[in-house]
């Protein structure tokens, strides 16, 4: 399988292209896109880690890379990924339970995923901007 | 020794009964970060605004310091093995499957360890 190469032109199922995009093929493209993403998000976890392990001035360092409106922005993208392969993971759950596999459901599943992911991703930097005194 | 193939050995014996390893593991950590993810945004929550001596005060905590490095093993686990599905997906030629598989490892691990170690410290560093 892994090393099959025909070298006929042979028929091929059908596969993305031809298929009209739905909500729940969507969802799974974006759980494992967030989960890809969230991938090399974390190795910016392990840098503060290292940095404030390191000492006062690596840490001030990092925390100014950050703070900075880039670093912002990155974090809070970051953030949304996280939380929307979190709450997809939680979908994968209810599903692994061996519920919510009607039609309406599913869709049901999918659009809560998106509201709730957003909406947890909006309280969580609330509460931190709230706390850093921001807003 | 015998002369049978490795296939005439394997032949009637049933599955290798760890067909389902990898799909629980995955379970089971997602499981693991699920609830580690609450204490990671506490503690998030929680520094702050925290300068350097706070910092170190909290990790100083055995229960901070133990959930901070769960957190970050776990999580280092999953999405090593997550990454591995998706190379395994989507790259069929060796070697470059092979490499990137190896990749993935070495890459998880070192986060991992990073951040595991920066914990320790934190948590026991005078």
């Amino acid at each position: 399988m892994a090393q099959a190469k025909s070298k006929a032109a042979r028929p091929l199922s059908p596969h993305l292209q031809i298929f009209r995009p739905w909500m729940s093929m969507m969802m799974s493209i974006m759980h494992r896109v967030t989960g890809a993403a969230a991938y090399f998000g974390f190795a910016l976890l392990a840098w503060w880690l290292t940095a404030a392990a390191s000492g006062p001035e690596q840490l001030d360092f990092v925390n100014g890379v950050f703070r900075s409106a880039l670093g912002q922005a990155a974090l809070i993208g970051l953030t949304w990924v996280y939380v929307h392969h979190a709450v997809g993971g939680v979908r994968h759950m209810i599903w692994d339970s061996g519920r919510g596999f009607t039609k309406p459901s599913i869709n049901l599943l999918a659009r809560a995923s998106i509201v709730s992911s957003v909406l947890i991703t909006a309280a969580i930097w609330a509460g931190i901007f709230a706390k850093a005194g921001v807003i | 020794m015998s002369g049978k193939t490795p296939l005439a050995k394997a032949r009637g014996l049933g599955s290798a009964k760890g067909g389902t390893d990898h799909f629980w593991a995955m379970r089971v950590s997602s499981m693991a970060s699920l609830l580690l993810t609450l204490f990671f945004f506490y503690t998030v929550f929680a520094l702050i605004g925290a300068d350097y001596a706070a910092i170190k005060a909290y990790f100083a905590s055995p229960v901070a310091a133990v959930l901070a490095a769960l957190f970050v093993a776990v999580n280092a686990h999953h999405m090593m093995i997550g990454m591995q599905v998706i190379i395994e997906d989507y790259i069929h030629e060796d070697p470059a499957r092979q490499l990137l598989l190896m990749a993935n490892t070495f890459f998880s691990i070192l986060i991992g360890a990073a951040g595991v170690l920066a914990i320790v410290k934190l948590s026991l560093g005078a």
